[in-house]
């Protein structure tokens, strides 16, 4: 066990015991559904299932539903996608990077942070086969399968392919990553339960038993796992940008794209994380777990994104007046002052300027700023791959096809539709798992924890 | 056969004819069948049960319309149909006044497409939006099925004795008879009228045009002493001067024109000429766009501006100038002048002005300058125009006064689309014996006591004189699909003669043609002969014609008193669109959905006005959206929207003919507005032009314009756009080009000389095409043979306004603008009189191809013989390929448009008729599937086999894309880039060359040849040639 300076900030305050987490976490899940979860849970629903009608209708009618032209090709479906994909970012970067990083206030947000990561990725992986014209077959021909259409196979030049295996792989590492941190706070609930219950969380704990032998192995499983997570964190939003980067299009075509997309992706899903972890702490009482130090260092981590995302966006501009081709000169004349100057302006705002706000003490340490923020920053983010995919499209070289997107209910509500899914999966995962993960936390209730004044 | 058919019994009771046997024989079981076998012989509940169960099934089963699915093998198969190859017959298109020799492609017996006929010394194998469309007309679902008689069914026999005896009946009582039609181009149908107006004393034809020449036929009444539309040779001619009339887009014979135009429009390092081409109008027509000097004009300038070019021409030639009154200061006006001097003999004044006062003094002009027998041929006249106004107005105001017993409407429509539609409608009452034959219920025939529908074009025999001397004829392509019978039989039928027209048109051209040429003395082989060419030729009269300046000074007198321009107040100019035309052919969905030229619009038509009109009257027009406006002239006043307009002539407002038809069919129903009514009369002609008494009031209505592009200039872009004027061409042939250069590694190189991609081997053949922006004259014939050959669909005005039309073929028109360069929010904002260049885009087939390597499974790929090409099969809809398409070619399936009801106005899919239309070479597409141009691949895999079949390689020009083919200005070259001799290699200058690395690299040295966004070094295969304007100097810098 390491020693923690006694001048460091305590990481769980209220002088806990080992005992209290367990008491603090598992109530959540032994308990009646609270009534702000049951209406929680009401409202992800309902936006769910109106969300559904929209995907049905999709499905059904075809992507004409949507508002998308023959200029415009992707609009809210792929800024959608790219947006969850961001925000699936912030729970493997805090559990895997921050693992091996050694930092301990990652202990108490992780769990959260990697059931969002997980649902957002769901989420993210509606988009790409909703917006194909044919999913029922895209959905598997875009897998190389073997087949037996003769030397049918993928075209591993596309990176929309490269997507696929990102996200898969992604998406496999973090699922892993999380069910193999959840076990051991299985095996804790199970002890405590009793009937269906115990067989359930019984199962789901893989007959974990405590043994230092099973502690040793879930050790170097974590380790491993992070060592395999941190590249990813790294390669998904880079391929993600490679969908726009290698293409021929004015505002799309630009090298810049793989950083700035990992940084932008990090600064959006830590706004999301510290947006579902606010309103989870007030709600399940967990304030002496994920303390106000929490919310100051995830602040700073999105000031510091935030910021590389905004230089990004001046290099941008730097970029295409130093090189000299009119079309991508026009294309970011275009961002600022063309029709789409709305949504460049808000991106601007929300991503360059707000952060810069978390410079003050005051306001990083401010719960209510803090959770405005973080929810601007998300629409920000969101603004930005709108202000990518659509105004690029839209103007592109050939004036003649130059085209405006309006978005129709459907847009919106398949939208919705993966803000229900995300929220009851959410709202699921609060209720019947462990939000914390106690056998860590634990770990360092004797070494971090604020000394009990009583 | 006879002797081997054996007879078998059932058995001996047969051949013995047992009376047991023969009882029972004719019954299905003659065994006994033990069916009501529980004795009492009533059914009882288990036999209910069981006869209500199968009943139920049984209705059930019936209920279900099970898909037919026939594929019967042809018995005894016809002779000249081969499952998969395609027939080919000459014929002609005809509508109205208009005619064209073309092509009918047939496929197992069907009609599918239209191409020109290339025997024609006229259209040379052009063709143009209407004819390309006219196929589509066939398949109509709403054409009449039968003869009708007050709207329910009759058969022909019953119609044919009640209608000779109500004729006869008439005829008796003194009763006027007449027949009305449009300009009739058969002489043979002549001649059946003319045996009809004789077995009726009382009869009369009497033939009124739409768009009417009347005033051009009159004015040369009143010059030559015969009523006559000349024909005109535009390629004869270096100066142009056009007063109105839109001669490439729909005046007269603009297929005919547009070929000889064309012609004067090519230019190159060798040949460094054109014509030049003056354009005085007041909406901007397509002819407009594609003169070297436009100037708007006020319609009522147009008189005195006809004038002031007489009085300059006339002081030059020493004639005697006139008074026609005062046309004020118009740009280009002297220049023209100046020009059409120093080209006497060689220049072509043409107005479109229906007044033949105007046309007297055009006349003058031409004969001044000596254009006559030179670019003006009075001995071959056009017959396309043949209407009589005056002998139109009178038929309707004797209507109106009851004078008139029974009328026959030869295929027209004159309550829609004549200028006195609502008089004779009103007057149609006091008739006692109202007979249309015309295909459908139009306006007309819903009015008629008897509807005598006739054949579709495609379905009949008949014969055309497209001009004196010049005859083509219409032979059938498929046996008329329903009981419709051809008009001029029904003339004779009614004038007591039951004889098939075949043989009554056969007998007049023994009698008539036959006699006029020395080939053959065998009549059948002059038939035969004729009907495989399509088209003979006897040449023109040879009567002698002297210009008679008498007229001249009446006619200079009648423009002083009528042509007023005072420079205020708002004047409205009528005009049609080159898409939809009169609107005879307003249900065909192909046409209302073609983009028009100029605006780019479809499904609707709009008041057009100026820019700064717009913004007087605070009307702006946002990516479609825009405001409604009541337009009134009089008492006629209709709500429509605006259209801001570049080029508009200041004070002036435009709006199509052609629209607002009420019972054209579910497609072009309650399309747009009726302008008809806004016809107004001078000199006794129809004048399409209204001086005075207009008036717009705003309502302030939103409206949104379905348009297929909303942005108007090109942004200053070169290498969009590479334009220069015949000046600096002159000097050097690289005038306008742009050559993009590329910094890499302290040097500038061309952005051929950095890729990442291998290249491709082309061993076999090497497809490409090659267009010439200078001869495109933007008329859309491509975009609508496309969609024919295709299997393009119709996807409806609101998908247009969602900006998803699925054209392969596009135009882009680009309009010029004022604003410098680098100011790229004024840049937005076209001339007020704008510059216009035309720009045919499809797919360009990239050899570095952007959609190939994005497609993550592969579904677009590219071919060994240069062809980005497109499997629909394979495609998953991503639409990655289609926003990585530097040219925007891409369409998507959005959805399922065929077998749709949604999209019911995509006739060719929709419905079992229409269906019959669709090229059975090519796809229909799936929702879902992302589709482009092919470069007609189909058309080059046929042309491969067949040559294969000979055993030897295609021939250059073999094979050919159908927009290429359609072009009226053979705007489009396809070929192998591959063999050094075809038109294409000829066209770029194709030349192998070392590269200095051993290799030999092919280089296009035609210098006016260019890739559209050559800096990204996409590499197409498709080039452009850089437009080229006969102007002393560029007007504006982008």
């Amino acid at each position: 066990m390491q020693v923690t300076s006694s001048v460091r900030t305590p990481l769980i305050t209220g002088g806990k015991t080992v005992h209290d987490v367990t008491e603090d976490i598992c109530r959540q899940v032994e308990g009646k559904p609270s009534k702000s979860w049951l209406l929680g849970m009401g409202m992800a629903l309902t936006a769910f299932g109106i969300g559904f009608i929209a995907v049905a209708a999709t499905l059904w009618e075809g992507i004409g539903m949507w508002g998308l032209n023959k200029t415009v090709g992707w609009a809210w479906d792929i800024t959608n996608f790219v947006w969850w994909v961001g925000i699936g970012h912030a729970g493997t970067l805090i559990s895997a990077v921050l693992l091996l990083f050694r930092q301990k206030w990652r202990m108490a947000i992780n769990r959260a942070a990697e059931a969002m990561t997980i649902f957002a990725v769901i989420c993210a992986a509606m988009f790409p086969v909703l917006h194909m014209g044919r999913p029922w077959l895209g959905a598997y021909w875009a897998l190389p399968l073997p087949n037996t259409f003769g030397s049918l196979w993928v075209n591993f030049n596309s990176p929309l392919l490269w997507d696929v295996f990102a996200i898969s792989t992604y998406f496999s590492v973090s699922l892993v990553f999380w069910y193999i941190g959840l076990v051991p706070d299985f095996a804790t609930i199970r002890d405590r339960a009793t009937g269906v219950r115990k067989k359930i969380y019984g199962a789901l704990s893989l007959g974990w038993n405590g043994a230092a032998k099973a502690w040793s192995r879930y050790e170097s499983v974590s380790l491993i796992l992070a060592g395999l997570a941190t590249p990813l964190v790294l390669s998904v939003h880079t391929i993600v940008s490679f969908d726009f980067a290698t293409s021929v299009i004015p505002g799309w075509h630009t090298t810049i794209f793989p950083p700035y997309f990992v940084a932008g992706a990090i600064f959006s899903g830590f706004a999301m994380v510290l947006t579902l972890m606010l309103v989870t702490r007030k709600l399940f009482k967990l304030e002496d777990y994920i303390t106000i130090e929490h919310i100051g260092l995830m602040n700073i981590v999105i000031t510091i994104t935030g910021s590389i995302v905004g230089i990004a966006y001046i290099t941008e501009f730097f970029v295409a007046w130093y090189s000299g081709v009119p079309a991508e000169q026009y294309a970011f004349f275009n961002r600022m002052q063309g029709p789409y100057w709305w949504a460049y302006w808000s991106m601007m705002t929300c991503n360059v300027i707000s952060p810069q706000l978390f410079w003050f003490k005051k306001i990083r340490t401010n719960i209510a700023a803090t959770f405005i923020i973080s929810i601007i920053v998300n629409i920000g983010m969101w603004f930005e791959r709108f202000v990518i995919i659509v105004t690029s499209l839209h103007r592109d070289y050939l004036p003649s096809s130059w085209a405006m997107f309006y978005p129709t209910v459907y847009d919106m509500g398949v939208y919705l539709f993966t803000f229900g899914l995300f929220f009851t999966a959410f709202l699921l995962f609060a209720k019947f798992f462990p939000v914390v993960n106690m056998a860590e936390i634990k770990s360092i209730v004797k070494s971090s924890s604020e000394k009990q004044t009583a | 056969m006879k002797e081997n058919q054996k007879t078998y019994w059932k058995g001996i009771e047969q051949l013995t004819n047992e009376p047991s046997f023969v009882k029972n024989a004719e019954k299905e079981f003659p065994e006994y069948l033990p069916i009501n076998e529980n004795g009492e012989g009533s059914s009882n509940r288990r036999d209910f049960l069981k006869l209500m169960g199968f009943g139920i099934a049984a209705a059930s089963l019936a209920a279900c319309e099970a898909p037919v699915r026939k594929a019967i093998p042809y018995l005894n198969k016809p002779v000249d149909v081969d499952p998969s190859i395609p027939n080919y017959y000459a014929s002609t298109y005809v509508n109205g006044g208009d005619a064209v020799s073309v092509v009918v492609k047939t496929r197992e017996g069907r009609p599918i497409k239209i191409e020109g006929n290339k025997f024609s010394s006229m259209t040379k194998g052009g063709t143009n939006a209407q004819v390309e469309a006219s196929v589509l007309s066939l398949y109509d679902k709403e054409r009449l099925v039968g003869p009708k008689k007050a709207g329910s069914k009759i058969d022909w026999e019953t119609l044919d004795k009640e209608v000779i005896a109500k004729l006869g009946e008439i005829s008796a009582k003194g009763g006027q008879i007449r027949i009305v039609s449009n300009s009739v181009l058969s002489p043979t149908t002549k001649r059946a009228i003319g045996e009809f107006t004789a077995n009726y004393p009382t009869a009369q034809h009497i033939s009124y045009d739409s768009s009417s020449a009347y005033g051009i036929s009159e004015g040369n009444r009143r010059s030559f002493g015969t009523s006559m539309v000349p024909s005109y040779d535009f390629s004869k001619a270096k100066t142009i001067v056009s007063v109105g009339a839109d001669f490439l887009g729909t005046w007269i014979s603009p297929i005919e024109f547009t070929k000889q135009y064309s012609q004067t429009r090519k230019i190159s390092a060798e040949h460094r000429e054109m014509s030049r081409h003056y354009q005085f109008e007041s909406n901007l027509s397509l002819t407009g766009a594609n003169a070297d000097y436009r100037t708007g004009i006020r319609p009522s300038q147009a008189g005195p501006l006809v004038a002031a070019i007489y009085n300059g021409i006339a002081a030059k030639a020493g004639q005697a100038k006139v008074s026609g009154g005062n046309a004020g200061d118009i740009a280009h006006l002297t220049a023209a002048i100046n020009e059409l001097w120093t080209n006497r003999g060689a220049g072509l004044v043409v107005s479109g002005s229906n007044d033949p006062v105007v046309q007297v003094l055009v006349n003058g002009i031409n004969a001044m300058l000596g254009n006559y027998g030179a670019t003006i041929n009075v001995n071959a006249p056009l017959h396309f125009r043949q209407g009589d106004d005056q002998a139109m107005s009178s038929f309707v105001k004797d209507t109106n006064a009851g004078l008139i017993g029974a009328v026959i409407f030869f295929n027209c429509n004159p309550v829609y689309d004549s200028a006195d539609g609502k008089a004779l409608q009103a007057g149609l009452a006091k008739v006692s014996l109202k007979i249309s034959t015309s295909d459908r219920m139009d306006e007309t025939a819903a009015l008629a006591d008897y509807v005598a529908p006739d054949h579709h074009y495609l379905e009949q025999w008949n014969d055309v004189e497209l001009r004196t001397g010049h005859f083509s004829l219409v032979q059938p392509t498929i046996a008329p699909l329903f009981s419709t019978r051809q008009a001029p039989e029904t003339f004779l039928k009614w004038s007591g003669k039951t004889v098939e027209y075949y043989t009554y048109l056969q007998d007049n051209w023994r009698e008539n043609f036959f006699t006029k040429q020395t080939d053959t003395s065998n009549f059948q082989t002059f038939w035969d002969k004729t009907l495989f060419d399509g088209v003979f030729e006897t040449g023109g009269n040879s009567q002698a014609y002297t210009f008679d300046f008498s007229a001249v000074p009446a006619a200079a007198t009648s423009i002083a008193q009528n042509y007023k321009s005072n420079g205020t107040g708002l004047e409205l100019a009528l005009y049609e669109k080159v898409t939809i035309g009169n609107g005879s052919m307003a249900n065909n969905p192909w046409l209302q959905e073609a983009s028009d030229p100029i605006t780019k619009t479809t499904w609707d038509n709009y008041l057009t006005v100026s820019q700064a009109q717009a913004e007087e009257w605070g009307i702006k027009m946002d990516d479609g959206t825009t405001e409604k406006v009541t337009l009134s002239v009089g008492n006629t006043s209709v709500s429509l929207p605006v259209l801001i307009q570049p080029g508009q002539a200041a004070g002036t407002v435009g709006l199509a003919l052609g629209y607002g038809r009420t019972s054209a069919g579910r497609v072009g129903n309650e399309v747009g507005v009726n302008a008809y009514p806004f016809i107004t009369k001078l000199n006794g002609a129809n004048v399409y032009d209204v001086f005075a008494g207009v008036s717009v009031e705003k309502t302030g209505e939103s409206y949104r314009i379905a348009q297929t592009q909303t942005h108007q200039t090109y942004m200053g872009r070169a290498n969009v756009i590479q334009e220069s004027t015949l000046g600096e061409y002159k000097k050097d042939t690289k005038a306008g080009r742009e050559y993009p250069l590329i910094y890499k590694e302290g040097e500038y190189i061309k952005p051929s000389k950095i890729t990442l991609w291998k290249g491709h081997e082309y061993n076999n053949h090497h497809w490409g095409l090659a267009i010439d922006m200078n001869s495109c004259t933007g008329c859309a014939a491509c975009t609508v043979a496309c969609q024919a050959e295709n299997n393009i669909p119709v996807v409806g005005k609101e998908e247009v306004l969602n900006r998803r039309e699925m054209a392969w073929i596009r135009i882009d028109r680009y309009y010029s603008s004022d604003a410098p360069v680098d100011d790229l929010k004024a840049l937005e904002k076209a001339s007020e009189n704008p510059e216009v260049t035309f720009q045919p885009m499809m797919c360009q087939h990239c050899n570095n191809a952007p959609c190939e390597t994005v497609c993550p499974v592969a579904a677009t790929t590219h071919s060994t013989e240069g062809l980005n090409q497109m499997t629909y099969n394979r495609c998953i809809g991503t639409r990655y390929c289609a926003n990585n398409c530097p040219y925007k070619v891409r369409r998507f399936n959005w959805f399922k448009y065929h077998d749709n009801t949604k999209f019911d106005k995509n006739l060719s899919m929709n419905n079992d008729l229409g269906k019959m239309v669709l090229n059975p070479d090519v796809t229909v597409r799936a929702r879902g599937v992302m589709e482009k141009c092919s470069m007609c691949v189909q058309r080059i895999q046929a042309g491969k086999l067949a040559a294969k079949r000979e055993d030897r390689r295609p021939k250059d020009g073999e094979i050919n894309m159908a927009c290429a083919s359609a072009c009226p200005a053979d705007a489009i070259i396809f070929g192998d880039l591959n063999d050094k001799n075809s038109r294409i290699s000829q066209a770029l200058k194709i030349q192998e060359k070392e590269d200095g690395q051993g290799a030999t690299e092919r280089v296009v040295e035609e210098d006016r040849a260019y890739h559209v966004l050559e800096e990204i070094n996409v590499n197409p295969n498709v080039w452009y040639f850089t437009k080229i304007r006969n102007k002393e100097k560029q007007s504006t810098e982008a």
